[in-house]
């Protein structure tokens, strides 16, 4: 079936060109760096989807790829004097392919097994990291402002990351749907409703989870090389936080866990919730209790997030939001 | 001409249990095999055997000449061997159709996803599931899903079908109607090896009987031939002197 004639194709494209154009102009820095945020949030949430949502395994540790992706990137810029773009992408292929390595192992894991085992691969990778001397181990990394120069200095390098992450952005977003419109998106879907049964179907259940685990770790790994590019700063709490991948799972869960939509929609909404908490100095990190108590709500009243209540009420829907 | 299915010398233990113990026999091209026994007796598990749900301690299974012992599932699946449950597993928020595509698309000729529509509709008529394509798997009555059960290892195409008691549960008249279903499959040339525990349906439709007692094989044979031997009636009624007393009261 053709992707490019389905609305929902189209709807995708139309959230990007609004993600691109709606800080460009006036030039509004402010809503820019709301939206980065949203940029990352949605390529996390997305991504972790085609585990959570299609392949139906809980990864706690999905943070670990935006962490990790941030680090070979911020290492090949400083230390090897890569350009942004191409280290980026080089830090989402080495991510990528540890993912696949990871994945054959831990993929063996089932539920809450499985699920157990993503937090220590979090303190496992945050540990070496830590005590990895070239870099930098329990200080991190900085970048030199030198290193902003080529995009023609600090000021036009946001504006380039930006339209980076959107870029990025937009392609966890066709990734995640082409995956799901794909022969291997319904073998991920069957081994999330029950993988004996879709194994003895003739799924071949270890190499799509492994294949999935990798996917899923590409471009959240690129958005945290670009990410922590623009801070130009790295450091272990900040990049293996399993508090953010948590909130990430909270984010997948609330839009509707399984959808392509959903996970975009629920961190965008998460983003703004998140923001406005913060804005207020008593309540640092409440977004926190407000997440748990989110996720609590969820399981209990709507285990298909905003996603499945608005397909229970408007079933036509599911024609335009996939 | 070589055996389609051969099963040599098939043994598995659970702890100290004894479920399977040196069973041999093979089945032909085109053959309807009925697989009997008393509860307990070892035929789910021969099953899980013969498609690498667990691996054996024992023996050896082959599958149109093809060495599959202990192969994972999957892989025996794309070799054209295709199961039901005798519990059906239908994937249940996905819908009918999704279900016998899956089936399609990863049995035994690796469709693509649009030819894998078509073979999944196929399937779904031969069970008369095809008004039911959109809805959620969830929603079909048991008799619907052991259809879909059916309808989804269809899908494959397989050449051999293994059939865990799909007839169970159900009520005479959706019995009558799988029956039929079971021998317009035999007619499309597709080998059968079913468990049942219906003796009046498995002695129709099945050209050979295979029983099974304690993991290990009582007898084997033509349908009437299994059905009078002593020792099969003592495995089902616990009395060997009963099979005579009844055929004496026999008319």
């Amino acid at each position: 079936m053709n992707l490019l004639r389905r609305p929902f194709f189209w709807i995708i494209g139309a959230v990007i060109l609004v993600f691109a154009l709606a800080p460009a102009y006036h030039g509004n820095v402010e809503l820019r760096e709301s939206l980065l945020l949203a940029t990352v949030y949605i390529t996390l949430a997305s991504s972790l989807n085609m585990m959570l949502g299609y392949a139906g395994y809980v990864n706690f540790g999905s943070i670990v790829f935006f962490g990790l992706g941030g680090y070979f990137c911020v290492w090949l810029m400083s230390a090897h004097g890569w350009p942004l773009a191409a280290a980026a992408l080089a830090g989402g292929v080495a991510v990528s392919a540890a993912g696949l390595l990871f994945g054959l192992g831990i993929l063996r894991l089932r539920g809450a097994y499985f699920a157990l085992s993503t937090i220590g691969v979090i303190e496992a990778v945050n540990a070496f990291v830590t005590n990895f001397a070239p870099w930098g181990g329990s200080s991190g990394m900085y970048l030199s402002p030198v290193l902003f120069e080529p995009l023609g200095g600090a000021r036009h390098a946001l504006w380039t990351i930006y339209y980076l992450l959107v870029a990025v952005m937009g392609m966890s977003l066709y990734l995640s749907y082409a995956v799901k419109r794909s022969k291997f998106g319904l073998g991920l879907l069957a081994i999330g409703q029950n993988e004996g049964a879709a194994s003895v179907l003739g799924v071949p259940a270890p190499r799509y989870k492994a294949i999935v685990y990798s996917l899923s770790a590409f471009l959240p790994a690129v958005a945290g090389g670009l990410y922590f590019f623009k801070g130009a700063f790295i450091q272990p709490p900040d990049a293996f936080d399993l508090q953010l991948s948590t909130e990430v799972i909270v984010i997948a869960m609330l839009g509707g866990q399984g959808t392509v939509a959903g996970p975009a929609i629920g961190a965008f909404l998460y983003e703004q919730l998140r923001g406005w908490l913060l804005t207020s100095p008593t309540f640092a990190n409440f977004q926190l209790v407000v997440a748990g108590a989110l996720l609590l709500a969820i399981v209990l009243f709507a285990p298909g997030g905003l996603m499945g209540s608005l397909y229970r009420r408007w079933p036509r829907l599911r024609g335009f939001l996939e | 001409m070589s055996a389609l299915l051969e099963v040599v010398a098939l043994g598995k233990y659970f702890g100290g249990v004894r479920a399977v113990q040196s069973l041999s026999f093979k089945m032909k091209e085109g053959e309807i095999l009925g697989l009997i026994g008393p509860n307990g007796a070892g035929k789910s598990t021969v099953f899980n055997l013969i498609n690498g749900v667990i691996a054996p301690d024992a023996g050896r299974v082959l599958f149109r000449g093809a060495d599959i012992t202990a192969a994972p599932p999957y892989r025996v699946a794309r070799e054209g061997l295709a199961r039901t449950h005798q519990i059906v597993q239908p994937f249940m928020t996905l819908s009918v159709f999704e279900n016998c595509i899956v089936g399609a698309c990863f049995g035994r000729e690796n469709l693509p996803l649009a030819r894998g529509r078509e073979a999944a509709r196929e399937a779904l008529a031969m069970v008369g599931l095809e008004d039911r394509l959109d809805a959620p798997a969830s929603q079909l009555t048991i008799a619907g899903k052991k259809r879909l059960e059916l309808a989804r290892a269809l899908s494959a195409r397989p050449t051999l079908l293994l059939l865990d008691e799909v007839l169970a549960g159900l009520n005479p008249t959706e019995v009558e109607y799988m029956i039929g279903v079971i021998r317009a499959i035999r007619a499309r040339g597709i080998s059968i090896l079913m468990i049942e525990h219906l003796m009046q349906a498995i002695m129709n439709l099945s050209d050979r009987i295979l029983v099974l007692n304690s993991g290990m094989r009582l007898c084997e044979g033509l349908p009437a031939e299994v059905a009078a031997d002593p020792a099969v009636i003592e495995a089902y009624l616990g009395d060997p002197h009963l099979a005579d007393s009844l055929r004496a009261g026999a008319p």
